[in-house]
């Protein structure tokens, strides 16, 4: 800290820096850009591969929000994107949708739930296993607690009721895609049974 | 000051979360696990290596009243490189750390240390006790995530061994980081006294 201040410098001193600094960025931008892109294709199309059968194709639609799979020209499934409110923040899921409208699997993109408690919802064989071949036409989209088919993650329901509710949401995206076959109930204010819930 | 010296200043008696008490927000956070600890450990050090050549260089040349600016503006130039480079290659990691990676800037250990240190001292210097500080962050955090991993996930590195998933929840949420960096906190100054 030799220097004394004065304007000159300190104008010379101030655009130098942020001068460097920028054009650093904008060549690491240059260079980082195809390998981020790369890495959040993969990314994505692997959530794809996750939730629909084999496919060799997909085509995003921007406006609902959803991948369609294609094997040659004949339709695998939908991979619909599907976000909603959970216990800890914004919590987001590819959902697999099958043309006859059962879902195929589903996998979570991205969510903030407790750790050790909602956030079992990526690593609960039980609870992801259930979701393989959901009906809806058959079985009913709530956790059990609100009378529904849904097996709900021990101590997280919120998370639980987060989960169906975005399954639903997706499979009303789906029934905008294909045309309306069968009705799908979005679960939304539920009367809350009692018992002990930590999340 | 020896090379040596400079380096394990930085791990033990200056060591920046059980000693300097500074970085305590990402410390808390990010520790839910070892590998989370150690990749946050791993990009502060980074960052701050870096930073502290680069201030220790331009220190200097830079005037008075704008060396606050100047330092952060540097600073933050290191982590956008640190948050490129991790989206590109390690896009898991940065998935994990998310939040804290951009917080690297205002993270008190590494203005510090361009305070305190890199601004006096010469780019060799202000490396190695870049590296120091570094390494001390990181094995706080590492450790940390370590003690909380196995007390709230029963498990170690991901590798678990208790079977199942039922470890003390209390561990893995913020109560339990506290609690953790506390205990922690009494054993290595009781054995920072000793020696």
């Amino acid at each position: 800290m030799a220097v004394k201040s004065n304007l000159t410098n300190m104008v010379l001193v101030l655009s130098l820096t942020c001068l460097v600094c920028s054009a650093l960025l904008g060549g690491a931008y240059a260079l980082t850009k195809e390998p981020i892109e790369v890495a959040a294709a993969e990314k994505t199309n692997r959530s794809i591969e996750q939730v629909l059968p084999h496919f060799e194709t997909s085509v995003f639609d921007e406006e609902n929000q959803y991948y369609t799979a294609f094997d040659g020209d004949r339709v695998v499934g939908y991979a619909i994107l599907s976000t909603v409110v959970g216990f800890g923040g914004n919590l987001s899921l590819m959902v697999g949708v099958t043309p006859d409208g059962v879902v195929y699997n589903t996998s979570v993109l991205s969510h903030s739930e407790t750790p050790g408690l909602g956030a079992k919802c990526t690593t609960d064989e039980k609870f992801m296993n259930q979701w393989k071949g959901f009906d809806a036409s058959v079985k009913k989209l709530y956790v059990t607690k609100d009378g529904g088919d849904v097996d709900a993650i021990t101590a997280s329901t919120i998370t639980s009721r987060a989960y169906a509710e975005a399954v639903a949401n997706a499979l009303v995206t789906f029934d905008e895609i294909v045309g309306p076959a069968e009705e799908v109930e979005v679960v939304e204010n539920i009367e809350i049974a009692g018992g002990q819930d930590y999340e | 000051m020896s090379k040596i010296k400079l380096i394990s200043d930085g791990l033990v008696k200056n060591n920046p979360t059980f000693v300097l008490l500074l970085g305590m927000c990402p410390t808390l956070a990010t520790t839910t696990s070892a590998i989370n600890g150690l990749s946050m450990g791993l990009a502060t050090l980074f960052v701050l290596v870096l930073s502290n050549m680069a201030i220790s260089a331009i220190a200097p040349v830079v005037p008075d009243k704008v060396h606050i600016p100047v330092y952060i503006v540097v600073i933050a130039t290191f982590v956008t490189l640190l948050q490129l480079l991790m989206q590109a290659y390690t896009p898991a990691v940065y998935e994990t750390l998310g939040l804290f990676i951009p917080l690297i800037v205002v993270n008190c250990i590494v203005l510090g240390r361009a305070e305190a240190f890199a601004n006096k001292h010469g780019v060799g210097e202000s490396a190695l006790d870049g590296i120091g500080v570094g390494l001390g962050f990181t094995c706080s955090l590492t450790v940390l995530g370590l003690v909380r991993e196995i007390l709230g996930s029963g498990s170690i590195f991901g590798w678990n061994f208790i079977g199942g998933n039922d470890g003390m929840l209390a561990f893995v949420m913020a109560p339990g980081a506290f609690l953790c960096l506390g205990y922690l906190m009494v054993l290595f100054n009781k054995y920072l006294k000793k020696n």
